[in-house]
């Protein structure tokens, strides 16, 4: 238990000091070490926890301590859960954000010191409330370290504040999330309604002993899913993640792909025992999956920028996720989400490095920097293999196990649309691999291989994408010291559904050589020949559009009228009374004359009156 | 003299100290007024304590008597305090009570 105050610890002594020593931020790259510093104990006391879970045998454990006393109605507790759903979790965010810092001591070098150092701080802050939010032993906690990321978040998509591009960014990625954090606060006060308790454990056995009322649960789960949407990028609410490119590359391999967005999953996953008494809200976890999924897949097929491409890359796998969990199987979209935060990353950590050489994220301006970059092109072929699923690489195996626990669920829709997804991931993948890495002509500018600061971690995170696969039959184990029922453990996913997805992500690779390497026909023409469909995909489904139109006719329409309603209704009644009062009280001080036998008057008309009231009894 | 026609004749005296009070306006008139009204109850009950016999009315007066003189020396004081500030001893000119 101790550990897990350390891994809390670490990130957060880190923030405090470049945040309280100016000095320090000031000097920027000690800064950064100091936060690596604090990410290595981070993880370190990560791995203490995580080692009993995975020899098998460890118990959950928990420790809290009094928040807020509410009287009769019990009381909010702060405290941390090391299970091993956490524990794999906590020590998965402390090795992703200790490569990621690692790989930013190079990738920013060139910044100027101060805002180095303002970097890092919020590297290290961020750190802290991802643990904080995996460690959470209740919901209520959850929701304040999830906030917490979604600061972070902010903070860093807002990086380059100078850019109005990367401000608007990162208030569209903090409004888009805050709308559906307002159906997680919204379904807090439902859950703690139905249960009186905000701690996953209680919750778990009140549920299981039937002592709590499913109908507001079950709404308040809709709550957290709400929030969970916002974060984890489901559709329509998607439309922040693209634009949240904007920070830093290094920034969107760690929050953007592998940590923040994956923790709405995570919650998902955390209250998945739940969910078994929401029918209603699991159907519409997986449609809305499947829904994220193709939408961001195919909008990735016409994007030309490939950190964008990569994002919707992101938003397509959170769908299948979320499918995984709405399709009751939660360990299938847990397995996917470690090994996708590794291939993801690792994706991330390439397309910064091509960034880093050549200034440019369009794939068309790039062309045969494998030849330059040998590092970098074999880590991207590694992530790019991981994601389109081909064997033996890790993502093989955990997509193969969401297609097959769809398919077993019950789902063949959704399970063919999943597939026809994967295809498009293949597609996608391969086709900004073949654009950056290969082609006919020569990238701008002059590529280089990037530093060994920058190489190393990506080679790491390439070693965790390639064998991430081994994990298939640890998670399940790690369920079962969780909260889950015994999965079936070995219950391997059907041969005919790991073909059928190889066959898939095959077809949409070789596609993509033939279009993109070997011309063998002109993508370029498709695209005109698809032209209504094409922009459509290039309008992103007019989604920003309709949000924009809801915004500025909906939204400030409807202020203006409750704004003219407040102005001049109810300011006005009040208004009203306060001038009535007023011009009362100037008519009523004529009476204060001040002269004494007026006062006079009044007393013996008093007296008079009390005397015939005394006498006419 | 019946006790009712003292009693009338306080009744009297009591309205047109009553009326003094309500109407004149120097000062010193209304306080001579409140002294007829004064002597208007002393007289009062002056009469019926001689009417039923009764030597605690008459004691009980020559205290009110005694009384008065002190309240109009207090009331005399105030009005040279108020007519040496405003330079007044109109009771109309004194409102400075005013809403």
């Amino acid at each position: 238990m101790t550990a897990a105050l350390y891994v809390l610890g670490g990130p957060l002594a880190a923030f405090a000091a470049i945040a309280l020593l100016p000095p320090l931020r000031r000097a920027g790259r000690p800064a950064g070490l100091l936060t690596v510093a604090g990410s290595v104990v981070s993880l370190a006391a990560a791995l203490v926890l995580l080692l009993p879970f995975l020899r098998g045998g460890a118990s959950p454990s928990e420790a809290s301590t009094l928040w807020a006393p509410l009287g009769a109605a019990g009381a909010l507790r702060f405290g941390l859960l090391v299970d091993g759903l956490s524990a794999s979790m906590a020590a998965l965010v402390a090795l992703v954000a200790l490569l990621v810092q690692v790989y930013s001591l190079a990738y920013m070098a060139e910044e100027k010191r101060p805002a180095l150092g303002r970097y890092f701080a919020y590297h290290a802050l961020f750190a802290f409330a991802m643990q904080g939010l995996v460690l959470a032993h209740n919901l209520l906690q959850t929701y304040f370290f999830w906030e917490l990321v979604g600061l972070g978040s902010y903070l860093l998509i807002g990086f380059y504040w100078e850019k109005p591009e990367a401000g608007r960014a990162a208030l569209k990625a903090f409004w888009t999330t805050r709308i559906g954090d307002v159906g997680f606060a919204l379904g807090l006060l439902s859950i703690w309604t139905a249960a009186g308790t905000f701690t996953f454990s209680e919750l778990f056995a009140g549920t299981a002993a039937g002592t709590v009322a499913l109908a507001p649960l079950a709404l308040g789960l809709a709550g957290v899913y709400l929030g969970a949407m916002g974060k984890s990028a489901q559709f329509p609410l998607h439309v922040w993640l693209p634009d949240a490119m904007e920070g830093p590359t290094p920034v969107s391999a760690l929050i953007h792909a592998a940590t923040m967005v994956a923790a709405g999953v995570y919650l998902m996953v955390r209250v998945s025992p739940l969910l078994v008494h929401a029918p209603a809200l699991s159907a519409a976890i997986l449609a809305i999956g499947v829904l994220t999924a193709l939408v961001a897949g195919s909008l990735a097929l016409v994007e030309s920028d490939l950190k964008r491409v990569l994002a919707y890359s992101t938003v397509s796998q959170l769908g299948m996720m979320m499918a995984a969990v709405g399709a009751g199987a939660p360990e299938a979209a847990y397995f996917h989400l470690l090994t996708h935060a590794f291939f993801k990353a690792l994706l991330f950590l390439a397309a910064g490095s091509i960034l880093h050489a050549i200034h440019t994220g369009d794939l068309f301006s790039m062309g045969r920097l494998a030849r330059k970059m040998p590092w970098t092109a074999a880590c991207f072929a590694v992530g790019a293999l991981a994601l389109a699923g081909m064997p033996p690489l890790s993502g093989f195996f955990s997509k193969d196990e969401i297609l097959a626990a769809v398919l077993a669920g019950g789902h063949p829709l959704a399970f063919a649309l999943l597939l026809l997804n994967a295809g498009l991931t293949a597609f996608y993948i391969g086709r900004a691999f073949f654009l950056a890495m290969g082609g006919r002509r020569d990238a701008a500018g002059a590529p280089h291989e990037s530093p060994p600061l920058m190489t190393v971690p990506m080679i790491a995170l390439a070693v965790g994408a390639v064998a991430g696969g081994v994990l298939a039959g640890t998670v399940p184990r790690l369920f079962l010291a969780s909260i889950a029922p015994p999965a079936a453990e070995g219950a391997h996913p059907p041969w005919a559904v790991a073909l059928a997805g190889t066959l898939v992500a095959l077809l949409g690779l070789t596609l993509a050589w033939m279009g993109y390497q070997r011309r063998s026909f002109d993508p370029g023409r498709i695209r005109a020949a698809a032209g209504p469909l094409v922009t459509v995909l290039e309008r992103r489904y007019f989604l920003d559009d309709l949000f924009v139109f809801a915004y500025r006719r909906i939204y400030l329409g409807v202020s203006a009228v409750v704004g003219w309603v407040d102005r001049y209704v109810l300011d006005g009644a009040v208004n009203a009374l306060a001038w009535a009062t007023w011009q009362g009280a100037g008519r009523l001080r004529a009476l204060q004359s001040g002269r004494a036998q007026d006062a006079l008057y009044a007393l013996v008309a008093g007296v008079i009156l009390l005397a015939w009231l005394a006498l006419s009894r | 003299m019946s006790l009712h026609a003292v009693l009338y004749v306080a009744l009297a005296m009591f309205a047109i100290g009553l009326y003094g009070v309500l109407a004149r306006r120097h000062v010193v008139a209304v306080l001579l007024s409140i002294e007829l009204m004064f002597n208007a109850g002393n007289l009062a009950v002056l009469a019926l304590a001689w009417s039923r016999g009764l030597l605690s009315g008459v004691i009980l007066v020559l205290f009110a008597i005694a009384i008065t003189v002190a309240e109009v020396a207090v009331g005399l004081s105030l009005v040279l305090l108020a007519a040496r500030r405003s330079r007044t001893a109109v009771l109309d000119d004194l409102s400075e009570l005013k809403g």
